[in-house]
């Protein structure tokens, strides 16, 4: 291995060579410590917790032997539209009271309207009908599972089926009615 | 009076040991923290206050915001059987070669039709590009792959099947597209599967947050 020369050299002491003053080999630390909390708190701060969940979901068979029959007092049908949009009514859907029963809200409003409902009905008669249209997101199918399991609603009292083309026309109009794109 | 002498200290603090302390620190919080892995499809899946860890290990099928689906096999001890199981099904003819490949893939993301044609390409390109395995009502190849994987699986847990089983979607996707999956899983009689979400904290005062169920 080679070694480092660590003596001075050829320099000959004697009374003729100065003696260099010898310095002081500690540095001051603090701005380096300053730097290195500076960086914690980057890395703390910039590093997001995304903990990647998983949420069930039970899809129902197939069975055309056995429908559910459900009351129409306990009934809340809710669509997913386009643009975020929520559609709601209670019950059944009749010609004459249409513009009464179909109304609009949004996923703010939505949680209310669920818990409200469920605090009015007998828990064996409640069941939410889940519509989505043909421009509801993802997000939007989720969100409103979420809003199930977020006010309580029981498994099997809410259920996803197909809308009908009695509610595709009507939110197509109250969509163009509202100006949603 | 005597006058009391005071000996005068240094107010300077030797550093060294709390520069110590800040590196460690730092260095602790970089290797600490879990990596992503670079995503070659990118998902920003919806939020929902589910608590439950999604499994690294399993059987995704990732909706892309334009409704094209891909499908990543990641349990690697089952991932060769459910690709033979395919090429055998719908008689793919691939070469012993064309499945190391295709074995090798992450995301499987094109028709059986052009499976063979992907495989020889030299330069694999970016899933991102890839058409997507089609979902459409006449023709749901998702059904087929995940026909090939309830088959592989038969023999084994089937709870822990469906605890493999995640669907991940991104936010924008359209309904209709998300639909033909489900489609896809129930024609298989699996009817149940896990949405990969972002977790979310349960907001307060909703009954969820005032009575959380007990976990088991």
């Amino acid at each position: 291995m080679a070694e480092m020369d660590t003596s001075s050299g050829g320099h000959k002491k004697g009374p003729g060579v100065k003696k260099s003053k010898k310095l002081s080999t500690r540095v001051d630390l603090t701005p380096m410590v300053d730097l290195g909390f500076l960086l914690i708190t980057f890395f703390v701060f910039t590093t997001t917790m995304s903990q990647s969940t998983a949420m069930n979901m039970n899809e129902p068979k197939d069975d055309s032997t056995q429908v559910l029959k459900v009351k129409n007092s306990g009934a809340m049908t809710i669509l997913l539209g386009k643009g975020d949009q929520v559609y709601y009514y209670y019950g059944q859907l009749e010609a004459d009271k249409l513009s009464e029963q179909f109304k609009s809200t949004n996923f703010k409003e939505i949680r209310n309207l669920i818990v409200s409902k469920k605090k009015a009905t007998n828990i064996d008669d409640l069941m939410y009908i889940i519509k989505s249209d043909k421009e509801s997101t993802f997000k939007n199918a989720i969100d409103i599972l979420d809003e199930m399991s977020i006010c309580a609603v029981p498994p099997g009292h809410y259920a996803e089926v197909d809308m009908t083309p009695t509610e595709e026309l009507l939110i197509s109009k109250t969509e163009e009615a509202n100006g949603i794109k | 009076m005597p006058k009391v002498k005071i000996p005068r200290k240094s107010t300077s603090i030797d550093m060294t040991a709390m520069c110590d302390v800040a590196f460690l620190l730092l260095s602790f919080f970089i290797l600490a923290t879990k990596q992503k892995p670079p995503e070659a499809l990118s998902v920003s899946p919806p939020n929902s206050v589910s608590a439950k860890a999604a499994p690294d290990k399993s059987i995704l099928i990732t909706l892309t915001k334009d409704g094209r689906s891909f499908l990543m096999l990641g349990d690697e001890t089952k991932k060769a059987d459910i690709i033979n199981n395919i090429n055998a099904a719908k008689g793919l003819n691939l070469t012993a070669a064309e499945i190391n490949k295709l074995n090798k893939t992450l995301f499987i993301g094109v028709p059986f039709s052009q499976l063979k044609s992907f495989l020889s390409m030299a330069v694999e390109p970016s899933a991102d590009k890839l058409p997507g395995i089609p979902t459409d009502s006449t023709n749901n190849e998702m059904t087929d792959w995940l026909h090939s994987v309830t088959n592989v699986y038969a023999g084994s847990d089937q709870r822990q099947l469906q605890e493999m089983l995640l669907v991940k979607g991104d936010n924008a996707a359209h309904y209709p597209a998300f639909k033909q999956i489900k489609e896809a899983f129930k024609k298989n009689e699996i009817y149940k599967f896990r949405i990969v979400t972002n977790g979310e904290a349960v907001p307060v005062g909703s009954e969820l947050y005032l009575n959380p169920p007990k976990s088991n």
